[in-house]
């Protein structure tokens, strides 16, 4: 009966290549299409040219600016999505992400007075940063018993783990800044309004190569990889986790802390990409189960797939016309969770 | 000499300033089932989660095996006594033989998948509890009672010299909360000790060695079970006149009295 001892790690790992092959292929699709198409036939010499740093045809420069906003798609996509997978773990509900918690809604309010007061492009950047890392500190000191903050409670924080404090305070903060957002588009000026409505909406349109987001996302894996196991327990139940010797306290806040940069790296590169944290480890989760060990890189591994997809066709679809990304995102995920959720509630029936 | 598996020096425990166990000396050696009765809120289950170190002594001390709970690391204690909470919520659709393989983790918490030897002591723990046929079900699925022999099975496999049991005998049939005790009574044989939260007073007759009443006052009375499961210290410490009968070779509780019942308001009807 049951799986053999191996079957899950051959499991995990045909799980893997085949998505990385999906990624690569998004990715080279994404290099391939555009206004003005580039020949497969030029990619193997164009991507060696890219490669080494100086692109000399026009196939290579091409490829260069799509890989490019490529990469910070996939980064993005892959961190929204694995904050995504780490919030739902943290607080023990897979319809929770990371933009309950209000990192995005504080990010949010940091970039748009940034673009109010008419900043420079990397102010706005350090302004989302910002907002993001001061909502995470203040949600922090608001909801520190419920992540096991102080001394000696990595044990008594079980309990109170379970009391969805951090939850609740993530979802009042979050409406506190969306009340900031909404009086900040009220009284800005005609001329600032556009840019400050793509960037609530999510928009990769200046994103290029970055080292950062990447740097993020690969130790955030790591890291979570080697916890993987205590996740499934936690998420199990709070209190066998702690009776399984596993210290609560502190895989919450590794989980509260990656998450909230994870979803701060997202936001400074795309502003706030809806639906990617909640629809992806969600649908991750219906198609390999809720096993983190596969399904932490499962999910990093689509969620930076579905965004360079969807940034793909938010800039071919009507080009040269270019879409705000998070509308594609959200008009492929909202259909998408909900005939998942329908199937779930016709199957449990 | 051995010390004892549970060991407690003038422990007191309160919840919300309100006392429920006042200075409990204690001590639960291998080999021992004790079924800890009490009524509601008497603090039986604050006392589970103290002993099992989920949270601190308000007063005292406990110590597993010569060692105060505190001072255990999770990891160790977590292959010392094990702990079957009284309710789960499953958010997540983990299948059934993932929920006991987890309970494997604290022998290998370094191995990122499990090993053969895990599956062996998962697959073993199912087939006792009787629910082998339902290891790939979703536990969200399961009823009440195949929930929690699945999590019986779970604490099996965590192969622990001490279990602590939150009403195991929570939502099963009559077959089952027999082949429970049975099973409680049977690893005390081998050895292990048993404490288990009950409110079935023959089973606890039936599986039990010894018995630790909590009046909820403060007050307790600990000892082996003839001696503790007296009709008039149990009709005092559960508010309710209890009857002991003996029905051949085998001792039967029964409440007394039905027009003794005071501890409830009179149903009021309208006209």
């Amino acid at each position: 009966m049951s799986v053999l001892p191996a079957a899950s790690r051959t499991r995990q790992r045909v799980i893997v290549l085949v998505l990385t092959v999906c990624a690569l292929l998004a990715l080279a699709a994404a290099g391939l299409a555009g206004s003005v198409p580039v020949p497969v036939a030029d990619l193997p010499q164009a991507l060696a040219s890219v490669l080494s740093g100086a692109p000399d045809t026009m196939s290579a420069t091409l490829l260069d600016l799509r890989l490019g906003r490529a990469s910070a798609a996939f980064a993005t996509g892959a961190a929204l999505a694995l904050a995504g997978v780490m919030m739902q773990a943290l607080v023990r509900n897979p319809l929770a992400d990371s933009y309950v918690l209000g990192v995005s809604a504080g990010a949010a309010v940091g970039a748009l007075a940034a673009l109010l007061f008419g900043a420079a492009l990397w102010m706005v950047d350090l302004g989302a940063l910002a907002g993001a890392v001061g909502i995470s500190l203040l949600l922090y000191l608001l909801a520190r018993r419920d992540l096991g903050g102080g001394r000696s409670s990595g044990r008594e924080a079980v309990r109170t783990g379970e009391s969805g404090v951090l939850l609740l305070t993530g979802v009042v903060l979050a409406s506190a800044c969306m009340a900031l957002v909404t009086l900040m588009l009220s009284v800005a000026p005609e001329s600032r309004l556009r840019g400050m409505v793509f960037w609530m909406i999510g928009d990769l349109a200046g994103a290029s190569w970055r080292l950062l987001p990447w740097i993020v996302l690969g130790l955030a894996v790591l890291l979570a990889l080697r916890r993987a196991r205590a996740l499934n327990v936690m998420a199990l139940h709070a209190d066998a986790a702690v009776a399984l010797g596993i210290d609560v306290g502190a895989q919450r806040r590794f989980l509260f802390l990656c998450s909230g940069l994870l979803t701060a790296c997202a936001v400074t590169t795309g502003g706030s990409i809806g639906f990617v944290g909640l629809v992806v480890p969600h649908a991750c989760r219906h198609a390999f189960g809720p096993d983190h060990r596969i399904l932490l890189p499962a999910a990093t591994l689509v969620g930076g797939s579905f965004l360079v997809v969807a940034d793909t066709l938010a800039r071919t679809v009507l080009a040269p016309q270019q879409l705000p990304v998070g509308v594609l995102t959200s008009l492929i995920g909202v259909p998408v969770f909900l005939f998942q959720l329908h199937q779930l509630h016709l199957r449990r029936r | 000499m051995i010390p004892p598996m549970i060991a407690t020096q003038d422990l007191t425990l309160r919840v919300d300033g309100r006392l429920l166990v006042e200075r409990l000396d204690w001590r639960v050696n291998a080999g021992e089932s004790w079924c800890v009765i009490g009524p509601n809120g008497a603090g039986k289950s604050t006392l589970l989660r103290t002993v099992a170190g989920l949270r601190s002594p308000d007063g005292g001390t406990v110590a597993l095996a010569g060692k105060p709970v505190g001072d255990w690391a999770l990891p160790a204690l977590a292959r010392e006594r094990a702990y079957l909470a009284q309710s789960r919520g499953d958010a997540f659709a983990y299948r059934v033989i993932e929920t006991v393989l987890m309970a494997r983790h604290p022998y290998h918490a370094d191995r990122y998948w499990e090993g053969s030897d895990d599956h062996a002591a998962a697959e073993a723990a199912l087939r006792t509890l009787d629910v082998a046929h339902l290891a790939e079900r979703d536990v969200r699925t399961l009823s009440g009672g195949e929930r929690q022999r699945v999590a019986i099975a779970a604490l099996l496999a965590q192969d622990t010299p001490l279990l602590l049991l939150d009403e195991p005998a929570n939502a099963l049939d009559l077959a089952h909360q027999v082949a429970v005790t049975e099973l409680m009574a049977r690893l005390c044989r081998e050895g292990r000790a048993v404490v288990s939260v009950g409110h079935d007073l023959n089973l606890a007759w039936s599986g039990a060695t010894h018995a630790l009443l909590l009046n909820g006052d403060g007050s307790w009375h600990a000892g082996a079970t003839q001696d503790v499961m007296r009709p008039e210290l149990l009709s005092a410490c559960l508010g309710h006149p209890i009857a002991a009968i003996a029905h051949g070779a085998r001792t039967v509780f029964l409440p007394d009295a039905p027009a003794a019942i005071t501890h409830l308001a009179p149903v009021r009807t309208t006209q």
